[in-house]
Parts: structure tokens; C-alpha cells; sequence
């Protein structure tokens, strides 16, 4: 992995101010996004974990420059995203996408199926109405809707195809990197199955790059090259998914893991129940972020913040006593 | 039936629209034993809430009714039950939660007052009285400071610990039945998994049965003893825990359990999907409501429907594949469709 990554996050912090009294004076700031250094490769998918409120989603959308970073850099194929102008900001968001969760929200519903797919086409490129319409139909083939239906609206859809609207938007511009925020949530168990199947065939077949920010971790499990697991703004562990799942090294990484309900009555397995609820991030705890909630806290932990350190290849965990990397027997 | 709580027959809900009665739930029947769990799963669509909210007798709110069978609890029907009797029953007998915890709790009120008018409104009991069960209730679905809590409003608390407090208004009375419908849904992970531990054990303490609606696998098989699965208005199979994972049956069922993201190392592996979507109740297909997804329809399937018949002991498939003729005595069949 010496080869530079397509995305490259640095030191990105996003704090929002908390504003009060008739003046509007800054009081405090929402730190939901607090000094993140990760990157992602081309042809990649990087799964994002947390529970709500730690600042998954924010992190995608300062990346995507949706939403002004307050510090930080990010790096887009080499190249710093801030300080770039307006003009070449808005030819690189050709390559950057999002796909949102609620595919009822995220599409006007005024608009035409085709209008609603062929909108980046018409405001990126001068192409004519006719290969517009041809794209679109294109598109709609692509993600495996009926293209006879794209002169309909939005509410004769159900949930699962709204999603491939959403997704065939998406990748009407040919994008290189899509951020895919909590983009199955929404859906059913089996109509979920049919949009991550399409996701991970259109990764194939037109090399995308993916975050995949998600709070269902089977689903993220199973589409994701590598994960990083945030908490209140922090990342606090990053790795490879196989590794990550079967030697989860921060507390609160083994914590999150166990909470899963798996789907098998004979796997009654131990469960570590945290304590407590995730505090605001308004104002986190001194030190490590975590250690209110945390079995193993020490002295330490109560005053010095972690920083992300590399333990093995690939796995870096923020934890000043981080959990011992199980024997490969010892696992399943 | 000695144990049976509760006991659903042929109960058929339906609303009344402009293109005729829709049948939300089509002559399902259910039951549950004192004490005991039973979930109800199924996709968005299958009828699962509706067949919740008819047990309340809430659905006549809902703009819908019980078109035909009984729900016999302790051996009353309730279905033939005027509204004015519910009343004494909703709350002190069978009591429910939903999934968003937020709007069951009134803004306005302090959690301790909300806890507190459910044991006025059933039992004769001074006000004080009733604040101090309240507070014993709190405590008891533990959350820190109770007395300090009882006066705050919901706004002050976390989504968690609101749907604790909707817990303890649920059972401040002691129902003997709980309806949980989507409980855990709207939460994260670890939330989920204090509010699910939170259940059994009141459930040990209280002796409670519930009855607990999800779409989420894995929560049903952590809390199930007893599965129905539902499928746009009919129950398509139904057995204790260990057969539905064990030995799923109904080629619906096993599509729900294959299509799960695994997680044991099948990443980036294609994931099992099941055609289509879940049909609308106004324009359900002939023959068996599952028959255009299903890859192992015949042409049976596609004009008569199926009835819910007992496939091994205690275990009911409503499928062909299981008619009397061929099930019963092939043991291979469920390995067989294991594989589809």
C-alpha cells in the first residue's frame, strides 16, 4: 500500500458552533468531527461505524466539501480539495457522489424519474436533450429499472427502486468516488440484499471507490475492504474487515461487535453491555472519549487522549491499553 | 390449551378503501403461552403491526376492522369487546410499546406524572402512592436517579433511556401480556442490546408473555421462543425458535435468512436475494401470495392458495412443497430446500 490513496484525510476537524442569547454568541462548538486522518484507495469500499451522533455522517459530507471543513485538508487524488476555486471545485464534484438514506426525502417529488437522474448530466455537461434521455435510459438499465418507466414520478416507486434512482444519479456522471451514506438502511432485509448486490456490481464493473457509512455492521461487514470505527467524533480504530471482526483490539470496538443480535438461536454469545449513553459532543469527556463507558480505564485514561497508533499491518487503534490480539485458534 | 395467554383465530383485519377491503392480516391465527415470547417477523407491508395494533383493539382508531375471528385472552374474546371494556383491559392487562419512543410520551408532562396516571387510571391508589410506584418502576428498568428523573420532561433524556421509561409505563400495572412492537429499532446497536436484556429480565421477574414485532433476524432469534413469519397478510410459517433457524421451510423463509449479510467470511461474495417485492395488499397475486418470487413455484401455486398445515410436529408451513401427500414423511425435503 505505498501507492498514494484516491482519498487522503488529513488532521479534518468539523466543529459547530452553539450560538446563544440575542447576540448569537458562540458559547461552546459541537466538535462532531474532531481530527480524522484516514485514507482510501482507488477501487476501494472503506466502511464507517458508529452509533448515531459520533459524527459518521458529517465526516462524509466534509469530505465531499457539502460541508466547509473547519481544519484539515483533504486530499483528492493528490490534490488539496480547499484550495481549489469555486470552478475547479465544481469539476471535481464530478467525480464525487453521494447517495443518501431516506429515498424518500432525497428525491424531488416533482420532478420526473428522468429529470431527476439526467439533472447532473444537464448541469455538468452540454449534452443535448436527446442523449440525455439516452443516458438515462441507459442508467436505468444499469441499476435494473424498467427505462418505460422513466417519464413517471417518484411515488410510484417503492423503497428498493427509489434507492437505484438514487444510485443511478449517482453514477451519471461516471464519479470515481461515491459516498454511500447509510444508503441501505432504510430497507427491508431482502430488497437490502438486492441494492448491496447491485453496489458491489457496480464497483466491479466501473471501479468505483466507496465510504460506505453505515450503523448495520453485517451489512457493512460483508461490502467493505476495510473499516474504521468512529465514537464521538474520533476514530478510534481502523483495519482490515477479517481482522477488525475477529480481533477488535479498542474496548469499544469489542463492545460494538458483540452487541449484534446474530442471526442464530445456538450463539447465546457474551455479551459486553456498555453502560450508560454516549455523552454530547458538545462536551466529551477529558482524555480518552470513552473511558466513562469503559471496564478497563486507568489513571491514564482519564487525562491523556489516545492518539491513533499502528499496531500491526493495517490496524491502528486509539487506546492507551488496547486489548490483546487474540491466537488465530482462539478465534471463531 | 391449558397455558395459552393468548389465542388468535382466523382473525381477518381489513380497511375499507375505494377499491373494495384491503385484508391487511387474511385469517391468521396465533397464540401464546403464559410467560413465553412469541415474534411476529416480516418485511414492511406484511401485516404485522395491524396484527398487533387488533389485538389492542387499536386499529378501530386506525381506521380499520375486525372482519372475522376471535382473539381470546384468558379465555374473554376481545375482538367482540365494546371499546368502553378495552379500556379496563389496555394498560392493566395487555399493555404495548412502539418503536419510537417519542412520540408515545407526551411533552408536556414529567416521565413521573405519564408512569403515574396509568396506575390511577386501573387501580385505587392515592397520588403519592402511585408517584413512589412510579418511581420503584423507574428504577427497575434501571435508570440512574430515579426520584431526579420522575420530574424531567422527555426532551431531557437520551433516546434509550425514553424507551425505558416507555417500558416502565408499559409495566408499572403488571400486564400479563407485553406487545412489543419494533422496540429496538430505532436504536443503535449497543442501545439495543440494554433494552433487549432489560426485557428478558423483567420478563423472568414480572412473568410476562410477549408478544415482540421485528423485521431484524437476529433480534427474533436472541429473544424468540415461539416465530411467526408473515407474509403480505398470511403467516407462511410458524414453530419454535430452533425449527425456523433450524429447519426453515417456507421458501420465504429461507430467502429472509439466505439474504441476511452473513457474518461469517462471505464478504464481497454475491448475497442470496429474493426476485422482486412485496406485493400490495390491494393487488395480491392468485393462488400463493408468494408464488411470483418464489423459484420453486409450480403451477399449483399460481391458482390455489395454500393453507397453514402442520409440517413436522409443532411446526406449520403454509407451502405446496408440504402438502400432505409429499411432507410428511420425507425428512430430506427441508435439507433439500436448505440449498434452493
Amino acid at each position: 500500500m505505498t501507492q498514494q490513496p484516491l482519498i487522503d484525510v488529513r488532521n479534518l476537524k468539523k466543529y459547530f458552533p452553539i450560538k446563544t442569547g440575542l447576540f448569537n454568541r458562540v458559547v461552546g462548538h459541537v466538535k462532531a468531527v474532531d481530527d480524522v486522518t484516514f485514507g482510501i484507495h482507488q477501487g476501494e469500499t472503506f466502511g464507517l461505524v458508529g452509533e448515531s451522533g459520533c459524527g459518521k455522517s458529517t465526516l462524509g459530507r466534509a469530505i465531499l466539501q457539502l460541508q466547509k471543513p473547519t481544519s484539515g485538508e483533504v486530499l483528492f487524488d493528490g490534490r488539496s480539495v480547499q484550495q481549489m476555486n469555486a470552478k475547479q471545485l465544481r469539476h471535481l464534484r464530478q467525480d464525487m457522489q453521494i447517495i443518501f438514506q431516506d429515498p424518500f426525502g432525497s428525491l424531488n417529488p416533482r420532478f420526473h424519474i428522468r429529470d431527476i437522474i439526467g439533472e447532473p448530466l444537464r448541469v455538468h455537461q452540454q449534452v443535448s436533450a436527446a442523449e440525455i434521455d439516452k443516458r438515462v435510459v441507459e442508467l436505468m438499465e444499469l441499476v435494473g429499472l424498467d427505462a418505460t418507466r422513466r417519464n413517471r414520478y417518484p411515488h410510484e416507486f417503492s423503497g428498493g427502486q427509489r434507492q437505484r434512482i438514487g444510485i443511478a444519479r449517482a453514477i451519471a456522471l461516471n464519479p470515481r468516488f461515491i459516498v454511500a451514506d447509510e444508503a441501505v438502511s432504510a430497507l427491508d432485509v431482502s430488497v437490502q440484499s438486492q441494492v448491496l448486490n447491485l453496489l458491489m456490481k457496480l464497483q466491479k464493473e466501473l471501479g468505483l471507490t466507496f465510504l460506505f457509512i453505515a450503523h448495520g455492521l453485517n451489512v457493512v461487514r460483508h461490502i467493505s475492504d476495510r473499516i474504521g470505527v468512529m465514537y464521538l467524533g474520533r476514530l478510534v480504530e481502523v483495519g482490515r474487515t477479517e481482522e477488525l471482526f475477529a480481533n477488535p483490539r479498542h474496548p469499544y470496538t469489542a463492545a460494538l461487535l458483540s452487541a449484534i443480535p446474530r442471526p442464530s438461536p445456538h450463539r447465546k454469545q457474551e455479551r459486553i453491555v456498555l453502560q450508560g449513553d454516549v455523552p454530547s459532543p458538545a462536551n466529551p469527556p477529558a482524555g480518552c472519549r470513552f473511558h466513562p463507558r469503559c471496564i478497563y480505564a486507568q489513571d491514564k485514561c482519564r487525562v491523556l487522549s489516545p492518539e491513533l497508533v499502528t499496531l500491526a499491518s493495517e490496524h491502528q487503534v486509539a487506546c492507551h491499553y488496547p486489548l490483546e490480539a487474540l491466537s488465530h485458534s482462539e478465534v471463531i | 390449551m391449558a397455558g395459552k395467554l393468548l389465542e388468535i383465530q382466523n382473525l381477518t383485519t381489513g380497511f375499507v378503501t375505494e377499491k373494495g377491503i384491503a385484508k391487511a392480516t387474511d385469517r391468521i391465527s396465533l397464540s401464546v403461552e403464559k410467560g413465553k415470547t412469541l415474534c411476529i417477523v416480516g418485511e414492511s407491508g406484511s401485516g404485522k403491526s395491524v396484527a398487533s395494533l387488533s389485538i389492542m383493539r387499536l386499529v378501530d382508531y386506525a381506521g380499520g376492522t375486525i372482519f372475522e375471528g376471535s382473539i381470546r385472552f384468558n379465555g374473554d374474546d376481545l375482538a367482540a369487546k365494546s371499546q368502553k371494556d378495552m379500556i379496563n383491559i389496555r394498560g392493566e392487562h395487555i399493555a404495548m410499546i412502539f418503536q419510537d419512543p417519542m412520540s408515545a410520551l407526551n411533552p408536556v408532562f414529567t416521565i413521573g406524572d405519564q408512569i403515574a396516571e396509568s396506575l390511577q387510571l386501573h387501580q385505587r391508589i392515592s397520588r403519592p402512592e402511585a408517584w413512589r410506584q412510579a418511581i420503584d418502576m423507574l428504577q427497575m428498568v434501571g435508570i440512574p436517579d430515579p426520584e431526579l428523573r420522575a420530574k424531567q420532561y422527555p426532551h431531557e433524556m437520551s433516546g434509550g433511556m425514553r424507551q425505558r421509561v416507555v417500558i416502565a409505563m408499559a409495566l408499572v400495572c403488571k400486564p400479563a401480556l407485553l406487545i412489543a412492537d419494533e422496540p429496538t429499532t430505532a436504536l443503535d446497536v449497543t442501545v439495543q442490546a440494554q433494552i433487549l436484556e432489560l426485557l428478558r429480565r423483567l420478563q423472568d421477574e414480572l412473568g410476562m408473555a410477549i408478544v415482540l414485532i421485528t423485521h431484524d433476524m437476529g433480534v427474533a432469534a436472541e429473544m424468540a421462543d415461539r416465530i411467526a413469519v408473515m407474509y403480505a397478510g398470511k403467516i407462511v410459517e410458524e414453530g419454535t425458535v430452533l425449527d425456523i433457524f433450524d429447519h426453515p421451510s417456507h421458501p420465504y423463509t429461507i430467502g429472509l435468512l439466505n439474504s441476511i449479510p452473513g457474518l461469517e467470511g462471505t464478504r464481497g461474495e454475491e448475497l442470496y436475494t429474493i426476485p422482486g417485492t412485496i406485493p400490495s395488499i390491494n393487488n395480491l397475486p392468485a393462488g400463493c401470495r408468494f408464488n411470483p418470487r418464489c423459484v420453486k413455484a409450480e403451477d399449483r401455486c399460481r391458482h390455489q392458495e395454500p393453507g397453514l398445515n402442520e409440517y413436522r410436529t409443532d411446526h406449520h408451513v403454509a407451502c405446496w412443497l408440504y402438502s400432505s401427500e409429499g411432507a410428511r414423511n420425507t425428512a430430506g425435503s427441508a435439507s433439500e430446500v436448505n440449498h434452493l
